[in-house]
């Protein structure tokens, strides 16, 4: 039982980072109408920065503070000097660019960092555990993590529901003229929005770099995620990427954790240990495939045809 | 009593909070040249793209030749005898007038699943392409790419497609869009002539061109069909009048 | 008035400079280039495969590494349960890349634009993580092949010059049944639903059929190279499968000529070969491949074949 809970509790704080992650691409997506793969080099790029400066200033608040600033910064120059020029392109033309920006960060962070990956050791304070609830513990860091994810759900959704901004993201337009009729520098806006993206991007990997892990290409493995959130949770909508997240971060937490030995209930051994590794990380695609059977415009889309 | 080749029953259709369709109702008789006019926002468009699949109404339904065709895959619906021409000139612009035509004789031309014989010598779609482009009168133009072709040409290649999949019931949305006099008048002779083989539903603005060619108008106001009858009925029509042809000289004007 | 054609021009050099290679690497004594090559082709039959569906098709697939994969373990699972010959193997492996472009082509399908690419992006990954966790057959480190698939008599794969000839043979064969396909009326069909898919509905196409169709032959052929490369490299792995290479094979296609027919042939020669020449130059070509590809997106329209065509009006 205790164990159900800790798997739970997981799930939940690795869809809360999933969302962050989803979250920053169906902006980018939804305002400049740009595909940008290299979401996951930004939330590689928070993860490594993090790593750097919490070792420089020795104190974890102010490294990762200054990750989210240079992540930040990083986001609006790539979107200032390279690709601002892409947008109103065919979507084809962002992928492929982007993939090119993919292979470049990989390689810088092999030349500066080196391919070895770095580590983010946590301060004594955030590794205690704390108690939830009467003789249920937790650890302070991972719940650091729920804390903060949810805060910053909170922040966009009253961004989105309650300023301009937010309705043409809730519109889900790209469209220049009307985002000038209503008054607001395009330009600026897109930036402004492109940066949020990359600090989401990099919050998120900032975040999970104590936990998880800091080295080269992990930005495409979680991206890949980020895509198939979105996917179910529906086009253009970011509270059905924030269902969806939670959801797909529960199941695949605690389908890797309980399918093994759910499956050698039911078949021999040899079979379950065999089939289990597969089974596990096929989940979160065989979730996507039903939902593309049964709910091709995911399950909370934003226009409902 | 012969039951009606197109027949419309209280379809209905919102978008959001905004009601385009509002409980539509309609007969075309076969053989009726039906027009349909209302001033812009009326909904026309949105009643086109139900009546051929592209759109999924409500509530409502719709009968073809008496055959419930409501939640019809729109493929299917030509396959039955309803073809269409754009608003918004949607051609296959890469491709030249001839193959435009031909890809739609090829669609009802049994199934196209031959992969190794070349399309472009099949004969008979060939001859079938060089009927429906002599018919509008575009025969010279055949091995032209549709890129190439003027605004004029390109709607008289929609009507060509459109004939080449050899329908029963033709809905027509604005062909005459853009159109110099010349060209209208041209458009509206050659409707003349199709009207004799086929039924024609025709959404227009060109006023002059609808009293000219139709049988019967129904007229579209936000969504409503307010008024359906003969052009002299329409034309004294007082709450047409109000709602819609009170703006005629402007609405008349050629572009 | 000239009718010199630089992209015919072009192409036919090139035919002939593969079609010449084991001469000059028999010459030379250079047997590296022979290895290299042959890689480069059976790459090009993949690149050749995903243009079909991408540049005449109009679906832009980010998951076609897959059917590497698939070709090339259905060649190395059969090899380690014993099934060494290539009768078997080479259907099976075809077989098996038709069914799963089937599953994952119905599925995909019904999404259209950014989130098919995504989809099929997914699907892939998808096949990737399954393969690393196959530890009967190496998981993540791979699994070797110990013989190459075997044909009797015919031919001897293990024969570099024979085996040269047979993934050359394969790749111009596929260019000839694709040139053959996108004239048919299905070819016909498949482009116009690239052209205006709206349009094909309403002439009467059901549109998603069609499509299906064009991404399992697609799909097929390119098992077929997945089959070939697991021979060349004596070995696979789950790393045949990564995105990345998905991304390689894209860019292979849209470098070269996106829907046209020997645009994928050029593109996975020219990148390859420029791959394996700044590889030589700098342990970290990528920093360079990168942004050149940003450039050629930004500035290169049509790809080379586009290029060439704009000289040969000149």
């Amino acid at each position: 039982m205790l164990l159900v809970i800790e798997q739970f509790l997981n799930g939940l704080q690795f869809g809360l980072l999933l969302f962050l992650l989803a979250a920053g691409l169906t902006l980018v997506f939804g305002i400049m109408d740009f595909v940008n793969l290299a979401h996951g080099s930004l939330y590689m790029m928070g993860a490594y920065f993090a790593a750097t400066f919490v070792a420089w200033t020795g104190n974890f608040l102010l490294g990762a503070i200054l990750a989210l600033g240079a992540t930040l910064l990083l986001g609006i120059v790539l979107e200032f000097v390279a690709l601002r020029h892409l947008y109103g392109r065919d979507h084809l033309d962002h992928v492929l660019a982007t993939f090119g920006l993919i292979l470049f960060f990989n390689e810088a962070v092999r030349l500066i960092w080196g391919p070895a990956g770095l580590a983010l050791p946590l301060p004594a304070w955030l590794t205690v555990p704390v108690a939830i609830l009467p003789g249920i513990y937790y650890p302070a860091y991972r719940l650091a993590i729920i804390v903060v994810a949810l805060m910053v759900a909170l922040l966009l959704y009253v961004g989105v529901m309650r300023t301009r901004v937010g309705m043409l993201i809730r519109a889900g337009a790209s469209n220049r003229e009307m985002i000038g009729a209503l008054g607001i520098n395009i330009k600026l806006l897109y930036t402004m929005v492109f940066g949020l993206g990359a600090a989401l991007a990099g919050l998120a990997g900032l975040m999970q770099a104590p936990i998880l892990t800091v080295q080269i290409g992990m930005g495409e493995n979680i991206l890949i995620l980020a895509f198939v959130i979105i996917v179910i949770g529906g086009i253009g909508s970011i509270r059905g990427a924030f269902l969806a997240a939670i959801f797909v971060g529960i199941i695949d937490t605690m389908g890797r954790a309980f399918l093994p030995n759910l499956l050698r209930q039911v078949l021999s051994s040899t079979a379950a240990s065999t089939a289990a590794p597969a089974l596990s990380s096929m989940l979160i695609y065989l979730l996507m495939a039903i939902v593309l059977v049964l709910r091709p415009e995911g399950l909370f889309p934003a226009n409902r045809r | 009593m012969v039951d009606p080749l197109l027949r419309v029953k209280d379809l209905v259709r919102r978008f959001g909070g905004i009601t385009a369709t509002d409980r539509v109702s309609l007969d075309v008789a076969q053989g009726e040249l039906h027009a349909i006019i209302g001033p812009n926002g009326a909904g026309k468009t949105t009643l086109i793209s139900q009546l051929t699949g592209h759109l999924t109404p409500h509530s409502g339904s719709i009968f073809l030749a008496g055959k419930d065709i409501t939640h019809l895959a729109a493929w299917r619906r030509s396959a039955l005898g309803l073809a269409r021409s754009f608003q918004i000139t949607s051609l296959l612009t890469d491709f030249t007038a001839a193959d435009n035509v031909a890809l739609a004789a090829q669609a009802h031309d049994g199934h196209s699943f031959s992969f190794w014989r070349n399309a472009r010598k099949e004969s008979g779609l060939r001859r079938a392409a060089q009927a429906a482009l002599e018919r509008v009168g575009l025969d010279h133009r055949a091995d032209v790419l549709v890129s190439r072709l003027s605004h004029g040409e390109q709607r008289e290649l929609e009507l060509a497609v459109a004939l080449a999949t050899r329908p029963q019931l033709l809905l027509l949305d604005e062909p005459m869009a853009g159109l110099g006099i010349t060209e209208s008048a041209r458009m509206v002779k050659l409707l003349q002539e199709l009207r004799k083989e086929v039924t024609i539903v025709l959404v227009e603005h060109d006023m002059d061109a609808v009293f000219a060619l139709a049988d019967r108008i129904s007229v579209l106001v936000y969504g409503r069909v307010i008024a359906s009858d003969v052009p002299v009925a329409i034309r004294q029509n007082e709450e047409v009048k109000r709602a819609y042809l009170g703006d005629q000289h402007v609405v008349t004007a050629h572009g | 008035m000239k009718n010199f054609d630089m992209r015919t021009a072009a192409t036919a050099l090139m035919v002939a400079g593969l079609l010449l290679l084991p001469l000059y690497s028999q010459l030379s004594g250079n047997v590296f280039a022979l290895t290299l090559f042959t890689r480069i082709v059976i790459l090009a039959l993949a690149a050749a495969s995903l243009n079909l569906i991408m540049g005449y098709g109009g679906m832009m697939s980010f998951g076609h590494a897959a059917y590497l994969g698939i070709g090339g373990y259905a060649v190395g699972i059969l090899a380690q349960e014993g099934l060494g010959s290539g009768f078997i193997q080479f259907p099976v492996a075809l077989a098996a890349s038709a069914l799963y472009a089937l599953v994952i082509g119905a599925l995909s399908l019904r999404t259209r634009g950014v989130y098919f690419i995504m989809i099929t992006l997914a699907f892939a990954q998808m096949a990737y993580y399954v393969a690393s966790s196959l530890a009967r057959y190496g998981g993540d480190d791979g699994l070797t092949i110990y013989k190459r698939s075997d044909f009797g008599g015919l031919i001897n794969l293990s024969n570099r010059t024979q085996f040269y000839y047979l993934c050359l043979a394969g790749l111009l064969g596929v260019v000839f049944l694709i040139w053959r396909i996108v004239n048919s009326r299905f070819g016909v069909v498949v482009q116009g639903l690239r052209s205006n898919e709206q349009r094909m509905q309403a002439i009467g196409f059901p549109a998603n059929r069609y499509k299906l169709v064009c991404f399992v032959i697609s799909g097929t052929l390119c098992g077929l190279a997945g089959a070939l490369l697991a021979n060349n490299t004596d070995f696979i792995s789950p790393a045949v499968m990564y995105w990345t290479r998905s991304g390689d094979l894209m860019v292979m296609v849209i470098l070269g000529g996106m829907g046209t027919l020997f645009g994928p042939v050029v593109g996975a020669v020219v990148y390859l070969v420029l791959e394996e020449l700044l590889s030589q130059v700098t342990e970290y070509w990528a920093l360079i491949m990168g942004p050149l590809l940003l450039l050629i997106v930004l500035f290169g329209r049509g790809g080379i074949m586009g290029l060439l065509g704009r000289f040969s009006r000149g």
